[in-house]
């Protein structure tokens, strides 16, 4: 099928329905409500990593450039034709192995954990290429065949999710590894997965908890576990975080303690607070009110992902962006969740907003795929 | 291919039935986490705000407190008997430091740096935080200031702080009675009220600093700070002042004090001085005194020990705790109790051989004057202190009458003056004799008793106290060194009242005339006891000397001063008041080993009352 030739003669009627406005980002391959979206968050950030810095010109300096290159990697990836990406999943995701097996064997330690693969030029961490790539290539795999898919391609497709999973965990990075992990359950799940293969997998991990708590975890991933439990147990180790962090967003109450004058953040308090905790910040110093603006727009800019899925042409699109969007809904709801004291304390980022570079890129490279997936439909109404 | 179309349009179709359910499902799941995590936040940041703000606030405010200015001591005339000066401690604050060692070579350069001072410096170093100030040498000289403060530019992180230390400019006049003060003790911690004293490094430690340290300490103020997570202080939030500790105006009379430490010289003793008028105490003087200054900041040990363990015992309050037999001053006691009680006639005479004897013993107790005073009277029996008289009368009074006539001056109690650690002497009867020591009471005990030797002690300010109260006919008062307490430098003074006590009940006002009149004989008379010091006097003064034995006289041995080594010799006593008619001070006086209470006591005592009485023209004052 010659996808091309289809699209320019039958739909002239259906592009004089698309505004003037939209049909100019739409050349660029832009999606508009989630171009407004991005933009809003990452200005968002700006202004609380201005005050998350103590007014660091040069934090925000450097905030400034990595987003500027996010944004070009964005567009760069949302230029690439959905198809395309199809074609190269089985070797992004090869590659991504291989690189994950290198950074086990050679790779360089920071803080503790082995993620960095020095490339010469620039470090790359390949667990963040994985972060596509996994679903990607759970997407490509099980939209080859009928949905749902078949035992036999479930067995397949779990491995292509658990392999990843398992060499990123044993870095250690549990952050990625989870959300490598659902990103390819997500990718099952909108697959139609069934719901009692779902609930016993669910009991099965359950059931096994003894053993990942003995054997998988490493000792500080156990005592952020405990200490989430009760963090009280050692309000100045390990507890101290979430301590000050929840003090933080209680003290900001309603209204907030205004801009720049979070006593928590400016007076040291806060720990981690232009990176991981970041929320603590914006809320204490923008109140209830300031974080319920903030989780609108988060909200805008997921359900325009589901959107985007829910409109998606073919079944791998479809698939691809559902999960992507889940995913970047879960990293919004593990470090909220985290940073005000319901979820343990696990290394994520909150998206477009925390400082720091290569997870910024690879959230914006995924929204580049959303909006390639918007923007490369071929207009039928079927 | 028509049906593989319709079969992948069906496929199709049925895939995204499926996605769409898939994504209605994740929808609401995602919907209920959102609603889990706005729970959160709605019970962090609104029911439970206030919580997080207090935590929050305890979090940066902290509270540090602003020692009180301590009260000033004065004697009654305004002379100042302790004060606050600033004192300069040099603090090195590592952070602002590049290279400590250099700092502290060039340091080292400037002024005397110890071995001493960098070990303490190196210990606190690691106990502070880098931007907290270590000190490093305490009471800079005005010298060392000057040195530093030209070099301070080059001297980066380097520090003078003043702070008020106590300090006494009087030196060691009358060190046993001021008191001083010293670093606050690990007991003294536990028992203190912990926040108002939590800025406050020193604490009256005797004297008037000890009693009245509620007074002169006075109240912690607080200042709420703004600190970060490592304690730095980064503003003042609110303030609240502490209020100073009160002045202390004494009784005592600087000049008095300091003739009566003059004259004992290197002579150990005590000298309490009391206005029988109201229980003022005019002078309290121990000897050998010794230097407060020396405790403010941290007594050296070798100091402390050359204080500590001298034999002379420099330390120790003798007017307040030393106890001394009263010797021949309480006969004037015994004398008023034989007429009072009615043992005695005024005119009763007695011929004294120079000793004494009990039937049914054969021990001789002896007169001081070896051949008697022949036929003597009570007049003449305090006059001349003629002890073969007073053992006659002490066995017809008996013990109890004697130790419970003697109960009503206050003699084996404490006076209750207003200082720490009084002792209350021993007063004996037979009672007390059965209780402590389980023996009964000997005959020959009664007769020592009268004399004011044996069991009995006494302190000089009891002494004082009861002279001060057989002067003013019975008539007591409780010591009390406060003359005034004043809230700060330019409020009133409230003068302190004076407490009476229950006085002594007169049967016939003539016995009391009678023995008051033998004292006045003691420094008037031809044959009076003190008699050399009414020579030019000014006025007339009554007394009593006494002689108090450190050790029993062997049966017939002959009392050689010369031989017997100085720490053997009697102490020297005299007790007195003046003007007869209308006493304003009474003294009492102990020289250890001193000799003689007539020629060693009596006239340290004169010199004490003149300068009290007299004008600097030698005229009486009014």
């Amino acid at each position: 099928m010659n996808w091309q030739t289809g699209s320019s003669s039958t739909n002239i009627r259906e592009e004089n329905r698309i505004s003037a406005g939209r049909r100019f980002f739409y050349r660029f391959h832009i999606d508009l409500p989630l171009w407004i979206g991005i933009i809003l968050l990452s200005t968002m950030g700006m202004v609380v990593l201005y005050s998350a810095g103590d007014k660091s010109v040069e934090l925000l300096n450097r905030q400034f450039i990595r987003l500027f290159i996010a944004f070009i990697v964005m567009l760069a990836v949302a230029q690439i034709n959905p198809a395309t990406l199809k074609h190269w999943a089985p070797w992004m995701f090869g590659i991504g192995l291989l690189m994950l097996v290198a950074v086990l064997l050679l790779g360089e330690v920071g803080k503790g954990a082995q993620r960095w693969l020095n490339l010469g030029l620039f470090r790359f961490q390949p667990s963040e290429l994985m972060k596509i790539a996994v679903p990607i290539m759970t997407a490509w795999y099980l939209s080859e065949a009928p949905l749902p898919p078949r035992r036999g391609r479930l067995i397949v497709a779990t491995f292509i999710v658990i392999v990843p999973t398992l060499l990123i965990a044993k870095q250690p990075d549990l952050g990625t590894s989870l959300l490598i992990a659902s990103s390819g359950f997500f990718v099952l799940l909108l697959a139609g997965l069934g719901w009692k293969l779902i609930f016993s997998v669910i009991a099965l991990l359950a059931a096994s908890a003894p053993v990942f708590w003995n054997y998988l975890l490493h000792d500080y991933q156990r005592q952020r576990i405990l200490t989430f439990i009760n963090p009280e147990t050692d309000p100045l180790g390990s507890g101290y975080h979430i301590i000050q962090s929840t003090i933080a967003i209680g003290s900001g109450g309603l209204y907030g303690k205004g801009w720049l004058n979070g006593t928590q953040s400016h007076l040291d308090f806060l720990p981690e607070r232009s990176t991981d905790f970041v929320f603590a910040v914006f809320s204490e110093e923008f109140g209830f009110l300031g974080t319920l603006i903030l989780l609108a727009i988060y909200i805008a800019v997921i359900s325009r992902g589901i959107i985007i899925a829910v409109n998606a042409q073919d079944t791998f699109s479809r698939l691809l962006a559902g999960s992507l969007t889940l995913t970047f809904f879960v990293y919004v709801f593990v470090n909220i969740g985290m940073v005000s004291g319901i979820l343990p304390v696990v290394g994520l980022p909150l998206p477009l907003i925390s400082y720091g570079g290569t997870s910024m890129v690879t959230i914006m490279a995924a929204f580049g795929i959303l909006m390639s997936i918007q923007t490369h439909r071929k207009l039928v109404s079927a | 291919m028509a049906f593989n179309s319709s079969q992948a349009l069906k496929d199709h179709f049925h895939e995204t039935q499926i996605f769409n359910q898939r994504v209605l499902i994740a929808g609401l799941i995602m919907f209920f986490l959102l609603i889990l995590l706005l729970s959160r936040l709605v019970y962090l940041q609104i029911s439970n705000q206030e919580h997080y703000a207090t935590l929050s606030d305890n979090n940066r405010v902290s509270i540090r407190p602003i020692p009180p200015t301590r009260g000033l001591i004065f004697d009654r005339n305004g002379i100042l008997l302790a004060q606050n000066l600033p004192s300069f401690t040099l603090e090195i604050i590592p952070e602002h430091v590049e290279d400590l060692n250099k700092t502290l070579e060039q340091l080292g350069q400037l002024i005397s740096i110890s071995t001493e001072d960098l070990k303490r410096f190196h210990k606190k170093r690691r106990k502070k935080r880098r931007f907290e100030g270590v000190p490093l040498r305490f009471r800079l000289n005005d010298d060392e200031v000057a040195k530093i403060s030209v070099l301070q530019n080059q001297l980066e992180g380097v520090v003078i702080n003043a702070q008020l230390s106590r300090h006494y400019p009087q030196g060691k006049l009358a060190s046993h009675a001021v008191g001083y003060v010293s670093r606050i003790n690990e007991a003294e911690l536990r028992k203190l009220n912990a926040s108002n004293y939590s800025a406050t490094t020193h604490i009256g430690k005797v004297g008037i600093e000890r009693a009245y340290e509620d007074l002169l300490h006075g109240k912690v103020g607080f200042q709420h700070v703004e600190t970060n997570a490592q304690g730095r202080v980064l503003r003042v939030l609110s303030r609240t002042l502490p209020v100073s500790g009160k002045n202390i105006y004494l009784n005592l009379d600087s000049k008095v004090q300091a003739i009566a430490e003059q004259s004992l010289a290197d002579n150990n003793g005590a000298l309490v001085a009391i206005d029988p008028r109201n229980g003022a105490v005019l002078a309290m003087v121990s000897t050998p005194v010794y230097d407060p200054n020396l405790f403010v900041h941290g007594i050296s040990s070798v100091n402390y020990k050359a204080l500590s363990t001298s034999p002379e015992r420099p330390l120790f309050n003798r007017a307040l705790r030393g106890q001394y037999p009263p010797g021949s001053t309480i006969k004037p006691f015994i004398g008023l109790a034989g007429l009072e009680l009615k043992e005695l006639q005024s005119h009763d005479e007695l011929n004294c051989p120079g000793w004494y004897m009990l039937k049914n013993d054969e021990r001789r107790y002896r007169d001081w004057k070896k051949h008697g005073h022949k036929i003597t009277d009570l007049r003449k029996a305090i006059t001349e202190s003629c002890d073969v008289f007073f053992y006659d009368l002490a066995l017809n009074l008996g013990i109890d009458n004697m130790s419970s006539y003697l109960a009503k001056f206050g003699l084996g109690q404490k006076t209750g003056i207003d200082l720490l650690g009084e002792l209350p002497g021993l007063n004996p009867s037979r009672e007390w004799k059965r209780r402590n020591r389980n023996l009964p009471w000997f005959p020959g005990e009664t007769l020592i008793t009268g004399i004011g030797q044996g069991f009995m002690l006494t302190t000089p300010l009891q002494l004082a106290s009861i002279t001060a109260a057989i002067s003013k006919m019975g008539q007591r008062f409780k010591p009390h060194m406060v003359y005034a307490i004043q809230d700060q430098q330019d409020s009133p003074m409230i003068k302190t009242k004076a407490e009476p006590l229950k006085s002594v009940e007169i049967n016939d006002e003539q016995n009391w005339k009678t023995i008051l009149s033998a004292m006045k004989n003691v420094v008037h008379g031809l044959h009076g006891t003190a008699r050399s010091i009414n020579r030019n006097i000014k006025y007339t003064a009554a007394g009593k000397t006494g002689t108090a034995q450190v050790f029993g006289i062997a049966q017939d041995a002959e009392y050689k001063k010369e031989e017997i080594a100085k720490k053997l010799q009697d102490h020297a006593l005299f007790v007195g008041f003046a003007p007869f008619n209308n006493p304003r001070i009474a003294v009492a006086l102990i020289v250890e080993n001193g000799g003689s209470g007539g020629s060693v006591a009596a006239p340290i005592v004169r010199k004490v009352m003149d300068q009290y009485l007299l004008n600097s023209d030698g005229e009486m004052t009014p």
